[in-house]
């Protein structure tokens, strides 16, 4: 190793060996020195934006904005030497990392850093670490993260062995407050302690348990929601086409392969052309993929199953050869690998409610979903092309000798919930794969969604698709996912057995036809 | 009844296709009438069994490539024996039965002399008699169970001591992990994987309180339940660790639901043995940074064999982004194996390449020299590698040399004491205890 100047120079340098073990020893020095660039220095290595060059061992810092300085002066230097490479890193020391910065930012100007140090105080509970977060709970006017500065100072204490017992009950009562899954985890974690705190800890981990095992009620039932909206989704199309019109579809899950692929093109043309649309990709593709997928669907109405009507065996064995014709042609375009759809921002990440957590895309999914339904309901119900197709499908002659062209009629509404189909493939692509297999794993449960619910009736599919949801993240927990599947799929079949024509269903001259 | 459908779609095209190329020959014929006897005579052809549609075309058309890759290259340097090696491709669709039609078909019909293929183990299982029966060769790559030892299969991808093994060693002592999640999707691999597995921690002093095993069904896609399960489980106060078997599809839902939780490779890391390069492609894996897999292979692994490849791979799919994964460094060395066998015995037949593949050594792309066994498995190095933000790994650990795969597992009780020897005692199931040939198995 050359000759360096000082300590601080000496303990940057080690960044340079390629040793996660080297690395591990710089980081502890270089935040302990108390030089202006540590926080620089460790925040970089965070990002990745530490590099350094093994045959001079110096180590250059890349700034957010595109510069580069020299670790140990903060001098600028023009490049990076061509052989720097970015200092490595494994868990282990991401969680050093994130302790160490934890430490260093706790008294910075930003408030988010402040939060984020403090909270990462609270899972190391570094000792050394208390006067900081003592002097920077006494100067902090933020109220969130006064709190978590609290909460920090009492994980330390917790963890600090010469602590007073009352200091320790004070900080149980604190963690026990936060009440959540990591103060679960720290009170648990406690190991030795006087037996007034373990007595006081283990009273703190029941409340917070039966706490948390009502807030998971309230999970299961946010997660069934959130299933059956993407049941409702999936199977939206399909009351159409097979519950209104009768279609036996097995293309159906192709319709919303389509859809997905349609946004995948969508993006990779934003992406290549207008990055800075990103964030409105899915709006953009949600019509386009309701035309393509509409299209195609009016396409095979008028060349396949237009031919096929009052033919149930015949339909479903041409509408399965068709999906398997649909996926291979768009495994051959586009290959049989998955394809990347980004999740714009706003669909990605997480808030938390109470102590459940909501994902925004399920959350989003879920909106988008009702709003599909309602406008649905709203073409059936007020628009003339709605009312033609209740004319047609309720009495297909009457309508016919009442000037409907039935033909364009059938087209049109094939068409529109191929259309539909088309739209949950959007929405679909940001909670599953994009590959040539998406429909597959739909087409099941849409069936049995739109048959409980009742066919023919966009209701009895709603009802349906949120009960089917809930009942299986009910059962989930209990039973795992594989038997929560089967008690769902035997728990139909004894329904059906019970009420062959589902939830909601149609009653009068229609049930003959 | 679909299954008989497909299989008369299958058949009618092939009517149709041979009608085609016996009228192509036939035109050949005319012009140069000795053409299709000499084609047969230069010739050595070699069967490529790989799903080209289907679920498991994603994994499966990727390797099909590969050997088609390998046998250009080969045939580069003049082939084997003086001959051009031939690929015959056929297309068994995913489907389990028409895997064991299809390896019929290459080789009484077009008569190859050895067979690449399968990913699944239920393929491997079906395509199994078929093989024994007409006597031919079958090279494996895809890491899987164990449990199984045939004169006829030669195994080169990795077995549980190769992979799963060294991997739960890696999380105990580097991240000292105390409790464990073994997430799967519920068929034989991660059945008989966690298995083993739940074996190997219990003789480890971990209690039966601290695993938490779990299955999903294929392609399961609403992860909620489960990954907020295993946040529970990871709050326990002791460092948690997710040992996974999910297979590939699955596992794209899996990791955006655990980066939508927020759940960190730091907090709870998520170690896996069926995602590689290949599965990444399809995600944006920033939020999964740290996240682990154990391969005995990674693209991002620089020696001069793997920058070579994956060079020339990527010409020739003329594709500069195309990946390269595990199971193609399994058939680059299974091929490469072959080769010598048979240039070592100079013949192709399948008895005596058989017998001179135990022993043969050819190098793998992470630097080392790989052996064919006598229980028909390779050595391999194990790498830990964590996942970057662009979808490649970085080993961050590696077994100090390579490790001799085991056909029956240590850790069960059934196969403990047995050893696959077609050396020394032409037996998959030799029990070491009652020295005799036949213990668990066929």
């Amino acid at each position: 190793m050359p000759a360096l100047a000082g300590p601080f120079e000496d303990s940057v340098a080690k960044f340079a060996n390629d040793e996660f073990s080297d690395t591990e020893a710089a980081i502890g020095e270089v935040a302990a020195s108390g030089n202006a660039l540590a926080p620089r220095i460790i925040g970089a290595l965070q990002d990745g934006r530490l590099s350094a060059d093994p045959d001079s061992k110096k180590v250059f810092i890349t700034q957010t904005d595109g510069k580069i300085v020299d670790a140990t002066t903060g001098a600028a230097v023009d490049k990076l030497p061509d052989n720097a490479a970015a200092v490595r890193l494994n868990n282990r020391l991401r969680r050093t990392v994130e302790a160490a910065l934890g430490g260093l930012t706790l008294l910075s100007s930003d408030p988010a850093k402040r939060l984020a140090a403090a909270q990462s105080v609270f899972k190391s509970h570094e000792e050394n670490l208390l006067p900081t977060v003592e002097s920077a709970l006494a100067k902090e006017s933020v109220k969130p993260i006064k709190q978590a500065f609290a909460e920090a100072r009492a994980a330390i204490i917790l963890f600090k062995s010469d602590a007073s017992d009352s200091d320790k009950l004070d900080a149980v009562a604190v963690v026990k407050a936060r009440g959540d899954q990591e103060a679960l985890a720290l009170l648990t974690g406690l190991g030795d302690q006087p037996p007034l705190v373990a007595k006081a800890a283990a009273s703190a981990v029941s409340s917070i348990q039966s706490n948390l095992a009502m807030w998971s009620m309230v999970q299961n039932a946010w997660y069934g929601l959130s299933l059956g909206s993407v049941l409702l989704l999936a199977a939206i199309g399909l009351a159409i086409t097979f519950g209104v019109m009768g279609v036996i579809n097995m293309a159906h899950g192709e319709m919303v392969m389509i859809g997905a692929y349609t946004t995948f093109v969508v993006q990779e043309v934003i992406r290549t052309r207008y990055p800075a649309l990103f964030d409105y990709s899915l709006l953009i593709a949600v019509p386009l993929a309701f035309l393509v997928a509409g299209l195609i669907g009016v396409v095979i109405e008028r060349t396949i199953i237009r031919f096929l009507y009052g033919r149930p065996l015949e339909t479903l064995l041409a509408t399965w050869g068709l999906s398997l014709v649909l996926q291979q042609a768009v495994r051959t375009a586009f290959g049989p690998t998955n394809r990347e759809v980004g999740n714009p921002s706003w669909m990605s990440g997480a808030f938390e409610l109470g102590q459940i957590t909501i994902t925004y895309n399920r959350l989003w999914i879920l909106c988008f979903t009702l709003a599909v339904f309602a406008i649905l309901l709203a073409m059936l119900r007020y628009t003339a092309l709605g009312l033609e197709m209740r004319a047609v499908t309720q009495n297909r002659r009457m309508a016919a000798s009442m000037g409907i062209a039935t033909s364009r009629v059938d087209a049109l509404t094939f068409g529109l919930g191929s259309g539909i189909a088309g739209i949950a493939g959007v929405a679909l692509s940001q909670i599953d794969n994009v590959s040539p297999n998406l429909g597959q794993s739909y087409i099941i449960d849409s069936f049995m969604v739109v048959v409980f619910g009742g066919v023919g009736n966009l209701w009895g599919t709603l009802v349906g698709a949120f009960t089917l949801g809930i009942a299986n993240k009910f059962l989930e927990p209990v039973a795992g996912a594989v038997l929560g599947k089967i008690a769902i799929l035997v728990l139909i079949i004894l329904f059906i057995q019970k009420r062959p024509r589902g939830l909601f269903a149609l009653k009068g001259r229609a049930v003959e036809a | 009844m679909l299954t008989q459908l497909t299989h008369g779609i299958a058949t009618m095209t092939r009517r149709r296709a041979l009608a085609a190329t016996a009228g192509l020959v036939l035109g050949l014929a005319a012009s140069s009438p000795f053409a299709p006897a000499q084609a047969a005579d230069d010739t050595i052809k070699v069967g490529i069994l790989h799903s080209l549609s289907g679920t498991m075309a994603i994994s499966e058309t990727t390797l099909k490539d590969t050997i088609l890759f390998l046998i250009d290259e080969q045939n580069k340097k003049g082939g084997v024996l003086g001959k051009k090696l031939e690929p015959v491709v056929v297309d068994p669709a995913s489907n389990w039965p028409l895997f064991a039609e299809k390896a019929r078909e290459l080789i009484t019909k077009d008569k190859v002399a050895v067979v690449f293929g399968c990913w699944t183990s239920v393929s491997r299982k079906s395509v199994l008699p078929v093989f024994k029966e007409l006597n031919n060769i079958l090279f494996y790559p895809v890491q899987y169970e164990g449990e199984e030892s045939e004169r006829n299969v030669f195994y080169t991808g990795a077995a549980p001591n190769q992979q799963a093994i060294p991997a739960v060693d890696y999380l105990m002592k580097e991240e000292k992990v105390k409790r464990w999640v073994l997430a799967g999707t519920d068929y034989v691999y991660p059945r008989t994987t966690n298995k083993i597995l739940e074996a190997y921690l219990k003789s480890k002093g971990v209690a039966q309180d601290d695993i938490m095993i779990n299955y999903t069904p294929f392609g399961h896609s609403d992860w909620q339940t489960i990954v907020a399960d295993i946040k529970k489980f990871g709050s326990a106060g002791k460092k948690t660790a997710v040992v996974s078997t999910i297979n590939g599809d699955a596992n794209v839902p899996f990791y955006k639901e655990l980066g939508n939780q927020g759940i960190k490779a730091t907090d709870i890391p998520v170690v896996a043995f069926s995602v590689g390069e290949e599965e990444l492609a399809g995600i944006d894996t920033k939020p999964l940074l740290g996240h682990l897999a154990a391969w005995n292979y990674f693209e991002s692994i620089k020696t001069p064999a793997n920058e070579k490849f994956i060079k020339e791979w990527q010409a020739y799919t003329k594709n500069p982004k195309r990946v390269t994964n595990d199971p193609m460094e399994a058939h680059y060395i299974g091929f490469n194996m072959w080769v010598k066998a048979v240039e070592k015995v100079k013949s192709t037949d399948p008895d005596k390449v058989i017998d001179a593949l135990p022993g043969i050594e050819a190098p793998n792309l992470t630097g080392g020299v790989s052996k064919m066994l006598p229980n028909h498995h390779i050595t391999k190095p194990v790498f830990i590698g964590e996942i970057k933000g662009n979808g490649q790994f970085d080993v961050v650990w590696k077994t100090p040399g390579l490790v001799a795969g085991d056909a029956w597992s240590k850790e069960l009780e059934g196969s403990k004491d047995l050893i696959g020897d077609w050396v020394g005692k032409k037996c998959g199931n030799y029990n070491t205890k009652t020295n005799k040939c036949g213990g668990q198995g066929s």
